[in-house]
């Protein structure tokens, strides 16, 4: 054997590579040792691959600039896979659309996972290819990161938290905000609601549904940017996640010291959505979405908006809800199809299932 | 969606309106109980009574099975599921965020330690059995007579299996002995005022039409049997008007697609293999009623968790700042209720007509409190 050889072997930091076939995850992956190393080298570094992750440095440097904005989000969604997407994919749009929210485009994100002790490296890979794909598509960098393993039982496979930090570009003058919503704004959304907590719902409770449903979970940054582009109008976004598209208005009015009238009519739901919502006792506008945006916008630039949003793909299905009214009890009020009027309230509880 | 979108076609809706408005005697006031939660649900979620003229007025009953159940029931639940580590407690959704004594709930149970499963049928509860072998499952079984025959099966199906960790806590009670209790009960001015029924339309696909002829007869009022869409609920109320207004007290179905005069035999023969009567049950609001409830029958005692775990029934006071009683005897509105929407919300429900979307507090909050605050020439019809 000669000199180099052993050189070589020596200078080999891990003895085996990670088996991703039938591997899993011990809890030295997590102790920031050796076996924390090798996934970082072997898993995350390969799949995130950019300069700054490259440099193995202990922080993310870049120059800041113009009006930035951060937003941190954690993902717990059970099951992992879901028709649609997985919590790999979902944690990158989740964070990246609390971003693209301001108005701003993400550039860079971070990605904390917490992993249960047995959890299979196979499945680990498949999420964070999934995050990797998903950064990329957005054109966001995965630049920092952590790991932490917990003992089997003490978690549920794999949490993952990121945040991500965006910039509001020159030419948004005026960022939309929850508070600048006012009474005659109109109220849009950019899709069909409630198809990923049907998902998820129908996917964990093991029902099976007629149709197929799909997760919505998409990156809404070049949404956003087509729509402010063509117009100036916009006062409000926000993408309507847990709770729903009621919880959300009902955030929005209490922002802003205002109430809104809805017209059900309008509102866009899949009619697998509506069917499989009527079987489970739920209601749609309570489901979470991870791909729709509400927009508020000055009632003369309602119209442009509303061509702006369908004449891109993920909003070939928006519509004009309803407007904001002025109400001091932040009241949200539907007209109901046969022309009654209900309240739309927050969110309570979860959503459960009727008994009859 | 079919089935679904007939009924709630918004111009049929607004014929039937115009009919009713109609068909209304000038000066005549008309007060109809839904006797279901479902048809409370329905006809909050839908905005009905805009729709209705203001001389016709809604009263909520008592058919929302969370709400009738006294708190001293629920109690026997969490006090099990808190002292046996070896019982899993399997529940229908509802019933977790229900206060018992001292605000504790199933779900606070759970956060305790309990074991605490929410199904969506009887037969899962019958599988965690199956795949917990060493664990004693316990189904917390509720409702009225729609969901009488599915835990039936579910203890059949328990007994077929030769499972011996199976057993229903049953809460299961009687339509008719509660519309006979609203008729008598409390201060007997509901009775008095009433003059007709919305009957309920899944438990009458068990019990069928039939069943309600006695009550009829005996308290001489109307009752339309109605389904759960917009369309059927409109459609009733103009039958009942009808009969009010010649004087009529049948029993008229209007449900006919799902309701058949003498109901589900099938499901009435597997119930009463499984069930016997109580000698008495008391029900939240209405009190102490006699054959108003089922328990498991003597042949299937191996499945009543009553037995098997000695429970013992303690009879609760209600929260004294709560006027469920009243309400859910349509005595008072919810919005009479000192606490309504103050120390009362569906996040913190002291009685229980807060807690499920069917109970007459949690609609009025969910869908119809914004009338509330309508300045009172808006709300002549309340």
């Amino acid at each position: 054997m000669g000199f180099d050889k052993v050189e070589k072997r020596t200078d080999r930091l891990f003895s085996k590579r990670l088996d991703f076939k039938r591997g899993t995850i011990e809890l030295t992956h997590g102790a920031g040792g050796k076996a924390s190393a090798q996934l970082f080298e072997e898993l995350f570094l390969p799949a995130f691959k950019n300069p700054m992750l490259e440099a193995g440095d202990d922080q993310a440097r870049f120059a800041g600039h113009g009006r930035m904005v951060v937003a941190t989000d954690s993902h717990v969604v059970s099951p992992l896979f879901f028709p649609g997407g997985d919590i790999g994919s979902l944690s990158v749009h989740g964070t990246l659309n609390d971003i693209a929210m301001s108005g701003a485009e993400p550039h860079y994100s971070t990605a904390g996972f917490i992993l249960e002790e047995g959890f299979p490296l196979s499945d680990l890979r498949a999420i964070v290819e999934s995050m990797a794909k998903a950064a990329r598509d957005s054109g966001v960098m995965i630049v920092a990161g952590d790991t932490k393993v917990v003992e089997r039982g003490k978690g549920d496979g794999v949490f993952i938290n990121t945040t991500g930090i965006g910039i509001i570009p020159d030419h948004v003058a005026a960022p939309p905000a929850a508070h600048r919503a006012e009474p005659g704004d109109i109220i849009l959304v950019s899709g069909t609601m409630g198809d990923h907590g049907v998902t998820i719902l129908a996917a964990r409770e093991g029902l099976p549904l007629m149709s197929p449903i799909e997760s919505d979970s998409a990156a809404l940054h070049g949404l956003v940017s087509d729509l402010l582009a063509a117009t100036d109008g916009v006062k409000v976004l926000r993408d309507p996640t847990r709770g729903g598209l009621a919880t959300a208005i009902n955030e929005l009015c209490r922002t802003s010291g205002t109430g809104a009238t809805l017209d059900e009519a309008s509102i866009p739901i899949r009619r697998t959505v509506e069917a499989a919502c009527e079987l489970l006792g739920v209601d749609p506008l309570y489901l979470a979405n991870e791909g729709k945006l509400i927009a508020i916008v000055s009632p003369q630039e309602a119209d442009a908006a509303l061509a702006a949003l369908k004449n891109h793909p993920l909003g070939q299905d928006a519509a004009i809800i309803g407007t904001i009214t002025e109400d001091t009890h932040g009241f949200v009020e539907m007209q109901t199809p046969l022309g009654g009027r209900r309240m739309v309230d927050w969110l309570t509880g979860d959503p459960l299932p009727r008994i009859c | 969606m079919k089935y679904v979108d007939e009924f709630r076609d918004p111009d049929a809706a607004k014929a039937i309106a115009a009919q009713i408005a109609s068909e209304v005697e000038p000066g005549r006031q008309y007060h109809f109980m839904e006797f279901c939660g479902g048809h409370t649900h329905a006809l909050c979620r839908f905005g009905l009574e805009d729709l209705l003229p203001k001389t016709i007025r809604m009263i909520h009953g008592p058919g929302c099975p969370v709400c009738v159940l006294p708190v001293g029931r629920l109690d026997m639940a969490i006090a099990l599921v808190q002292s046996r580590s070896d019982v899993i407690l399997a529940t229908y959704g509802d019933m977790m965020r229900v206060p018992g004594s001292g605000g504790r709930t199933l779900l606070s149970a759970k956060a305790a330690g309990g074991d605490v499963r929410m199904v969506y049928s009887t037969l899962q509860a019958v599988d965690l059995a199956k795949a917990n072998p060493e664990r004693d499952v316990v189904f917390f079984a509720i409702g009225f007579e729609t969901t009488t025959p599915p835990t039936a099966a579910a203890i059949k199906a328990a007994k077929d299996a030769g499972l011996t960790n199976f057993s229903a806590f049953c809460n299961h009670v009687l339509t008719p002995s509660a519309i006979d209790a609203i008729m008598t009960t409390g201060t007997g001015e509901t009775g008095a005022r009433l003059d007709g029924f919305v009957g309920p339309g899944n438990v009458s696909t068990i019990i069928g039409a039939e069943a309600y002829e006695g009550a009829a007869h005996k308290w001489n009022k109307p009752i339309v049997i109605s389904g759960f869409e917009p369309n059927d609920l409109l459609q009733s109320i103009l039958l009942l008007v009808r009969q009010v207004n010649s004087s009529e007290a049948r029993v008229e179905n209007a449900f006919a697609r799902a309701v058949r005069p003498g109901g589900n035999e099938a499901a009435q023969a597997l119930c009463s293999d499984v069930f016997q009567v109580r000698e008495s049950f008391e029900w939240r609001g209405l009190g102490s009623i006699p054959h108003s409830a089922l328990e498991v029958s003597d042949r299937y005692a191996a499945f009543d968790a009553e037995r098997k775990f000695a429970m013992e029934y303690v009879s609760r006071p209600d929260h004294k700042a709560c006027a469920c009683a009243q309400i859910l005897r349509g005595e008072k509105r919810p919005s009479d209720c000192k606490v309504f929407a103050a120390g009362c919300t569906p996040e913190h429900p002291l009685g229980s007509c807060m807690v499920s979307p069917e109970g007459a507090c949690a609609a009025h909050y969910l869908y119809g409190r914004f009338r509330d605050a309508l300045p009172a020439d808006l709300v002549a019809a309340e």
